[in-house]
């Protein structure tokens, strides 16, 4: 199966091509956030204060890595349930979000956040957490350092595999992708 | 009456810990090699074909499968005519729960308090199981459970008049329900049975039985591949994203149980099932 590469950040052009199903390699800066990240986030918007990262274009992994061993950049680096992010994304998508990495299904406000937005949201294999720590090149912490696994993160990426769960159109592989194989 | 000091229990569990998080299991290798076989999904196959590529990465440069390195879900069976010395049995569990998880660089995912939530900052406390059994060996076993796939366990009491109909509805619902978020392609544990408590560790037991070793128990046997065979016809597939492998194996216990109950609980497990055991 073919697979396209993209670069962060990322352009509207990109993000409203991309259509479930397709695989992609993503590549540049991302930045990791969990829910006490995103918790602390949202507050920040609330007091009318700046965010510790950038959004426009950017794309958001949500991950806890394990720690790094000595001499690697990275521990293991899956996604983790994306779900619980659910209640803050749509504020997130709507300052210029443009994608979200993790596993499992999103509500019917983010997916409403992502077609009115334009944004994506890619999975990565959950599990596959040391093969896809390879792919990440770089990584530092950025915000919240307190939160330890759980802090904010710069990564750079490299041919990061993910596949695209919902697109700009407001299509849901999860629910199509079930559809074509139930009852096989 | 045999004699085992508590820190060779505290060494053990260390090695384990580290051991169920860097290793899978031969037979989950093999079971995503015959799911490889069975997948039709393109995007199942890949994903396949990264797990198998992500075990071997894990083994070979002894890192985590996953970054979620779980709760520490410790069995012991003990021998009766075993004497512990040198101090707490649980105290030298959670010693070796701290030493594995800090030593091999395992993520710490345990808060101290529910509401609270301040990590405990050495995954301890582990949960542990103590069963006392005939003989003078001590058998532990370490699995490491993961938040994504307990969070999508259930447990329901159903009226005897549901039976067994009742149970392969109840199960089918818990895998439909949990959809992507267990990580599929899952190893479903089902304990039916017992009070609330018994079918939940049931349930949790059941995951530890070797894959595609089948319940010795002719009749629960044939429940446990009807069960697979419908769980696989949901089309989940791997990662929830569509496809024939949504579960590698289903696993069933069964106990007695009151007149009155038919207790049923569905302890769903990643694809890794991660457990590793050993003897003193």
């Amino acid at each position: 199966m073919p697979q396209l590469r993209i670069f962060t950040p990322l352009t509207d052009e990109v993000v409203e091509s991309l259509r479930i199903g397709q695989r992609v390699l993503l590549n540049g800066v991302i930045y990791t956030g969990r829910d006490a990240a995103h918790k602390k986030m949202v507050e920040l918007l609330d007091k009318g204060e700046d965010l510790p990262i950038p959004l426009q274009g950017q794309v958001i992994y949500y991950v806890g890595p394990s720690p790094a061993k000595p001499g690697r950049v990275i521990g293991s680096a899956g996604p983790t349930t994306s779900g619980r992010m659910d209640a803050y994304a749509p504020r997130l998508i709507a300052l210029g979000l443009k994608g979200m990495v993790g596993k499992g299904k999103r509500s019917p406000e983010v997916v409403e956040a992502m077609k009115k937005y334009k944004a994506v949201y890619f999975a990565a294999v959950g599990g596959a957490a040391a093969l896809l720590a390879r792919r990440v090149k770089s990584c530092r912490v950025v915000a919240y350092p307190e939160l330890g696994p759980e802090a904010i993160h710069e990564l750079v990426v490299e041919d990061l595999p993910v596949i695209v769960v919902n697109d700009v159109m407001g299509r849901d592989l999860y629910e199509e992708g079930v559809k074509i194989y139930a009852g096989q | 009456m045999r004699t085992i000091d508590v820190a060779e229990v505290t060494a053990v569990v260390a090695e384990l810990c580290k051991k169920a998080n860097f290793e899978l299991g031969e037979d989950v290798l093999a079971a995503f090699k015959k799911a490889l076989e069975d997948e039709l999904s393109l995007t199942g196959k890949d994903i396949l074909q990264q797990l198998i590529e992500n075990a071997r990465i894990a083994r070979e440069e002894e890192v985590p499968m996953c970054q979620d390195t779980g709760f520490a879900v410790v069995f012991l069976e003990v021998g009766q005519e075993v004497h512990f010395t040198g101090g707490d049995l649980y105290a030298a569990v959670n010693e070796g729960v701290r030493r594995g998880y800090t030593e091999g660089y395992l993520r710490k995912s345990i808060v101290g308090h529910p509401f609270r939530r301040q990590n405990t900052g050495d995954n301890t406390p582990a949960v542990i199981h103590t069963r006392i059994v005939p003989g003078d060996r001590v058998k532990i076993t370490v699995a490491p459970k993961g938040g994504g796939s307990e969070n999508m366990s259930a447990l329901r009491m159903l009226k005897p008049a549901e039976g067994e109909e009742g149970v392969k509805r109840f199960v089918l619902e818990v895998v439909k329900n949990a959809g992507p978020n267990p990580c599929p392609p899952l190893v479903v544990g089902v304990g039916i049975g017992g009070t609330m408590e018994k079918a939940a560790l049931l349930a949790k037991e059941a995951l530890l039985r070797p894959l595609g070793e089948p319940h010795p128990d002719e009749d629960v046997a044939r429940l446990e591949r009807e069960l697979l065979e419908s769980i696989n016809r949901l089309g989940i597939g791997p990662q929830g994203l569509g496809g024939r492998v949504t579960a590698l194996a289903v696993h069933v216990e069964v106990f007695p149980c009151h007149i009155a109950s038919l207790p049923v609980a569905v302890n769903l497990n990643c694809h890794a099932s991660r457990h590793k055991e050993a003897l003193l």
